[in-house]
């Protein structure tokens, strides 16, 4: 039986493929709890076992640590000169060759290219056998994800199409002091605006967050203040201005974890310090300036490339 | 796995949303950590029963909310849930029995 490669190698692929094969684990693709045998089972019961499955090749395990293995090739051996009720121990392969359940699939392809074995045995960080690997099960599950990004990239394509970029338009939202119930509505409307533009999910979240820790900061820590959304083709900036009382400490601040919400903001979930550090970490660009008199955060997002040809 | 693969565990639905696919979880109540870390298209698994949190789970593309140690869905955030197209289920399950049970739909 000839086998077939799998037609992807290392070099001339699209980067996609590649990326996938690299993203991939063998844990992802591989078949878990594959059909095995003891070393004490006959080769007739393993010819049934592989019958019955459908496979072509059983692993021999004790206490979860691999042996052997038992291919279709030992079984029409066995039945050619007649050992077919030897025990899988007697006769199985020893010399193995298994591949670890972390590592990536780029791994699987290239011992498939390099060693024309059919299948190989999964291993864990503790040697024990997890699962199965097979030359189909990674083109079924690497077509599988193909086929996401080919959705995705449709998508994008009908985005690109059908949509207006984003119109330049400023938008203006009153935040109010503790005013817990509207927080949230300039974000929306941000989020909103954006989607019907058809910029990117990701584009859009980035901006999501950055709207929405900057409208709680107003909420949680100030006297109340304003949004003020710069929307153009290529970049979104938020402006977020309070009217006091100010930051004492913007380095302090500007650190994940420290925080001066009170006992209320922290019961709902908020003031755990990771306002700021959040807005920054989605912005591409980023500044902060603060007095008694009031805080100005501003936050640009590229909108770049999303769709904005159509 | 599906949304509504999550009424397989007992727990309760206090909104319904669009059966879309939920390909991973995120377990917190800080809600800013959430934002943050969350994946999309993930359930958010939380004691957070207030109507915030459904206004970071729709910012963060969350679609659906376990809320845990039964905690009481207050009416205001199951409205706002169904606007946003979000599910809530409660259960008495804590956030890390409620975690484990995920984890076990994802297949993890």
């Amino acid at each position: 039986m000839q086998e077939t490669s799998i037609p992807i190698n290392s070099v001339s692929s699209p980067s996609v493929i590649l990326e996938l094969t690299f993203r991939l684990k063998i844990r992802d693709v591989m078949t878990r709890n594959p059909v095995c045998a003891g070393p004490e089972d006959s080769l007739r019961q393993i010819q049934h076992l592989m019958k019955e499955n459908a496979i072509t090749g059983v692993p021999i395990v004790q206490n979860k640590h691999l042996l052997g293995i038992i291919s279709m090739d030992d079984i029409v051996s066995a039945l050619d000169y007649g050992y077919i009720n030897d025990t899988a121990e007697q006769r199985m392969t020893t010399n193995l060759i298994v591949l670890e359940e972390d590592m990536p699939v780029s791994f699987a392809i290239s011992y498939f290219e390099r060693f024309r074995f059919h299948r190989f045995p999964v291993l864990n960080a503790d040697k024990a056998l997890v699962g199965i690997v097979t030359n189909r099960d990674i083109t079924t599950h690497l077509l599988f994800e193909v086929n996401k990004e080919i959705e995705q990239l449709e998508r994008a394509a009908g985005r690109a199409a059908t949509a207006s970029a984003v119109p330049n338009q400023v938008q203006s939202f009153t935040v109010k002091k503790h005013d817990m119930a509207k927080a949230g509505y300039a974000s929306t409307q941000v989020k909103l605006l954006l989607k019907k533009a058809g910029v990117s999910p990701q584009t859009i979240r980035k901006a999501a967050v950055a709207a929405y820790e900057l409208e709680m900061n107003i909420v949680v820590h100030s006297d109340g203040g304003e949004l003020i959304c710069d929307f153009s083709p290529d970049k979104l900036v938020i402006t977020s201005r309070d009217s006091g009382p100010g930051i004492a400490d913007v380095n302090l601040a500007m650190q994940k974890g420290w925080s001066t919400a009170d006992e209320w903001t922290r019961s709902l979930g908020f003031g755990a310090g990771m306002g700021l550090p959040n807005v920054k970490n989605v912005s591409d660009d980023f500044s902060i300036s603060s007095s008694p008199e009031g805080t100005i955060v501003i936050s640009t997002i590229l909108l770049e490339g999303q769709g904005g040809q159509g | 796995m599906k949304a509504s693969a999550i009424k397989d565990l007992g727990y309760e639905v206090q909104c319904e949303a669009a059966d879309s696919e939920i390909t991973g979880a995120y377990t917190g109540d800080l809600l800013s950590d959430v934002m943050g870390n969350a994946p999309s298209d993930s359930v958010l698994i939380t004691i957070q029963a207030h109507k915030n949190t459904v206004a970071v789970a729709t910012l963060a593309g969350i679609k659906a909310l376990i809320i845990c140690n039964d905690r009481n869905v207050p009416d205001d955030m199951a409205e706002a849930a169904k606007a946003e197209d979000l599910w809530i289920f409660t259960t008495a399950d804590s956030q890390f029995d409620a975690s484990v049970k995920i984890g076990h739909l994802l297949g993890l």
